[in-house]
């Protein structure tokens, strides 16, 4: 077997995406994700891969579509204001079902905001961000393990189902080091797609051609349609099918008094505050989404059958709250807690909010 | 007594967090003195994007606006219609104005906006730690080109001032540097003729300072400036590349 | 120190080789088959700052790789005990350079150990290798990494151009050991309040 090798998150993207078969990546400097594109600067033309540094993130991933179209493996990461600034080129993505993957280390916003830890850009990722009616999968790491593993899944995801997949991670989940077993690699061949501009692959009909004009209202909408179509797929598997097991994770949710819901690294803290609670004779449990897009709704709605109160907490002002009460549906309250603008809660404040919503005199 | 060395009126008492020898502090200081001089200090408006001098705003005590990366010729562009009689500038990295930010500096300079525009080009990203810039020379190795520039990958280094003075409406467009005492003096000079020429509504004025970032080059001040001559001067010649009014001979 | 996890908080100045030598303790943690995470402090580039990071070395999967109340704070400089001091858990451990910080009131619960890391590193002609110094001291207290991996290890941990200063590092660091082993260092555990009563 392998050896663990001690890896900052931003590297292990980069090396499991090379691992993946990905050999073109565009993006533009921006903190705290900079070890990547550095870290491919130097990997990618050692297997013959292309880095490319782009005038910026909108022609970044002008690039990425058009690598896509033409059959590549291919990425583009950046941070918060970063991927603003690309959304424009998702929704063409989306729009004309091209497979890539977008690793967004998000950090403290709005506008230029700070280089710190944050996760408030759940709603820009989860809800499409860009205009028109498209998803994005949405694929949140909470160690540098599953960063690596995540992005791996992520071109396979993004090709199965071709569709643009993002990895949400953050300032800390980049920066930090731990140690990574690295996944096999994969074999990929820019030929194999016979739908790939310029491919060698046998075509379904004469010529390929990658477009997201539908001029005609009716053919407009029966392209969203069948997007949408697609998505339903895309949540079928996560809910119950083939990619239950990358959904969501939980952790003595069994007889949990208090459900904590958290994703990334907060997801870390609050393992520590269950542990913390239980010590102390309080039954707490977490429920940690691993894919925020699709969201492990019905977890949700099932524990809100068995237990008494959950308590969301994020680094932001609330987001992915609403996604839980959407799922909970009024059956239970549904509490949030908070640290926004770079800031990290401590697994002591965490404690405290429990406390005050367990033992409330 | 004069004292020739005091702050110019239109800074503020905050010193500067630059790294020791940055040339942004001597180009922000010549502003001053500029504005100073020109008696529009407290009719200045500065525009920073992001780069190290996102923070200029900081060290001048006008109004100013923190913009978006590589936007500031947009952003001051509203300003200045919104003002017209105030003198507005901006001040902008080589990572903002010649990479992400070429169409609104190409924009702003064709429909001749009459605002300054102040361009440290510094052959590299400092801010975030000293990637490659569209300026960055042939063969220099940075953060995102460990093997060094490869003109085959990246293109040659853009020279923005060549470019905007083949527009028809910029009035004076030049290239200077502060690694000498005379190139200080001259590039003091420039800047005054850019502010002089948006006071007196005549259009668009760009002033390309050559500059170093010891931190991000792996060099001290003193081996950074001669590097600069050495290298980026031949790359990047120093002179005025347009000048519709004729202000520098008046 | 707990024979199961290591919580510690390195702090000093930029350029005093902390992140480098968080990085070194959680390398070995991991070859000696821990679970370990290192996590720098990153701010803008501002330099000359302060750096830290934190470290945990346990034996079981590691929740939590954010540390509010470290077992151990290793300082290098002045501002770092300042700051960290507060936050050891009481009945941890404050190992600070000696040489660039004077005895003081510390807290009396905790157990101090001074290392005068840049006057070894200065004997050994290298004031760069301090932090290897502390490491060495480090290592004599850890229950879970050990000296034997350590000393494998360090060559290798050295970036590609540095690897002529393995030597002075292994000695920096067998220095810092043997302070600690032939205990010169200078408090034991709540030494403070026997001082109080002198
Ligand atoms: C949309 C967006 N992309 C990237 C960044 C990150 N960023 C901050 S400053 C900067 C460039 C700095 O280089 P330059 O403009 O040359 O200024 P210098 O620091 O060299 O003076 C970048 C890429 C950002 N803030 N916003
Ligand atoms: S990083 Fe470079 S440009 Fe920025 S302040 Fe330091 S020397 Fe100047
Ligand atoms: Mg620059």
């Amino acid at each position: 077997m392998a050896d663990k090798v001690l890896m900052k998150g931003n590297e292990a993207i980069g090396e499991a995406a090379v691992l993946a078969g990905c050999r073109y990546y565009f993006g533009y400097p921006i903190t705290p994700q900079s070890e990547l594109p550095a870290y491919l600067a130097r990997r990618l033309p050692e297997v013959e891969g292309v880095f490319l540094q782009a005038e910026s993130e909108i022609a970044a991933i002008n690039m990425v579509y058009g690598a896509a179209s033409a059959g590549a493996r291919v990425m583009t990461s950046s941070s918060s204001p970063g991927v603003s600034l690309k959304q424009e080129g998702i929704s063409y993505i989306a729009g004309a079902e091209m497979p890539c993957v977008i690793v967004n280390v998000v950090r403290g916003g709005p506008g230029l905001g700070n280089i710190s830890p944050a996760q408030s850009d759940y709603w820009q990722a989860t809800r499409g961000g860009g205009h028109g009616d498209y998803r994005t999968l949405v694929l949140a790491p909470n160690s540098v393990q599953e960063m690596a593993d995540m992005t791996r899944h992520a071109f396979e995801l993004a090709d199965r189902f071709r569709n643009p997949v993002l990895v949400l991670s953050d300032g800390i989940l980049g920066q930090m080091m731990e140690p990574v077993l690295l996944p096999e690699p994969a074999t990929y061949d820019i030929n194999q797609k016979p739908w790939a501009l310029g491919t060698t692959a046998p075509r379904k009909g004469g010529r390929n051609l990658c477009s997201t004009i539908f001029l005609d209202v009716e053919l407009l909408e029966e392209h969203n349609w069948h997007l949408y179509q697609k998505y339903q797929v895309i949540t079928d598997e996560f809910a119950k099918g083939s990619l239950k097991h990358m959904a969501v994770e939980t952790h003595e949710v069994e007889d949990a008094e208090i459900v904590l819901v958290g994703y990334g690294i907060i997801s870390r803290i609050l393992k520590t505050v269950v542990e913390k609670c239980r010590k102390r004779g309080i039954k707490a449990g977490l429920v940690r989404p691993k894919c925020l897009w699709p969201f492990p709704s019905q977890v949700l709605a099932d524990l809100a059958a068995k237990t008494k109160q959950f308590l969301v907490v994020e680094m932001s002002c609330g987001q992915m709250v609403e996604d839980v009460k959407l799922a909970v549906d009024g059956k239970k309250p549904v509490y949030f807690f908070g640290r926004t603008g770079g800031t990290v809660p401590s697994d002591f404040e965490i404690l405290n909010e429990v406390d005050k919503l367990v033992r409330p005199d | 007594m004069e004292q020739v060395f005091a702050r110019p009126k239109c800074m503020s008492k905050t010193p500067f967090h630059y790294c020791p020898g940055c040339d942004h502090g001597v180009v922000h200081r010549l502003v001053g003195e500029c504005l100073d001089e020109l008696e529009v200090g407290d009719k200045a408006i500065g525009v920073a994007p992001v780069g190290c001098s996102v923070f200029a705003y900081d060290y001048f005590a006008f109004d100013f606006n923190q913009a978006a990366h590589g936007r500031a010729p947009a952003v001051a562009t509203g300003i200045k219609r919104v003002r017209p009689d105030h003198i507005v500038f901006t001040y902008q990295g080589d990572g903002d104005l010649a990479a992400i930010g070429t169409a609104e500096i190409v924009h702003a300079a064709n429909r001749g906006e009459k605002i300054t525009v102040i361009f440290i080009n510094n052959a590299i990203y400092g801010m975030t730690g000293g990637q490659m810039a569209p300026t960055t020379l042939i063969g220099m190795k940075t953060a995102t080109s460990p093997y060094g520039r490869d003109a085959q990958l990246c293109g040659h280094p853009i020279r923005v001032s060549e470019l905007l003075a083949t527009l028809e409406a910029p009035v004076y467009v030049t290239r200077v540097a502060v690694n000498t005492p005379a190139n200080l003096m001259k590039a003091k000079k420039a800047l005054k003729n850019a502010f002089r020429l948006q006071k007196e509504g005549k259009g668009f004025s760009f002033v390309e300072v050559v500059s170093i970032c010891p931190t991000n080059w792996g060099k001290s001040p003193v081996d950074a400036h001669k590097w600069l001559a050495e290298k980026m001067l031949p790359v990047f010649p120093l002179g005025t590349y347009k000048d519709s009014t004729g202000i520098e001979n008046s | 120190m707990s024979a199961e996890v290591e919580r510690i908080i390195l702090a000093g100045f930029g350029g005093q080789g902390i992140l480098f030598l968080g990085k070194v303790l959680a390398e070995v943690g991991m070859r000696c088959g821990k679970h370990v995470s290192w996590i720098p402090s990153y701010g803008p580039e501002m330099r000359g700052g302060t750096a830290n990071c934190t470290v945990i070395i346990s034996e079981h999967p590691i929740a939590s790789p954010l540390v509010t109340v470290p077992d151990t704070v290793i300082a290098m400089n002045r501002p770092s005990v300042a700051k960290f001091n507060v936050r050891i858990k009481a009945g941890g451990m404050l190992m600070y350079n000696s040489s660039l910080i004077e005895r003081q009131e510390f807290r009396d619960d905790i157990r101090l150990v001074e290392i005068p890391a840049s006057e070894i590193a200065d004997e050994l002609g290298n004031a760069r290798v301090a932090n290897l110094v502390m490491a060495g001291a480090y290592a004599k207290f850890s229950k879970l990494v050990t000296y034997d991996e350590m000393v494998k290890a360090l060559p290798n941990l050295l970036p590609a151009g540095k690897k002529e200063l393995a030597e002075v590092n292994l000695a920096a660091f067998e220095r810092g050991y043997q302070f600690v082993k032939e205990k010169k260092y200078m408090f034991g555990r709540y030494v403070y309040s026997v001082f109080k009563g002198l």
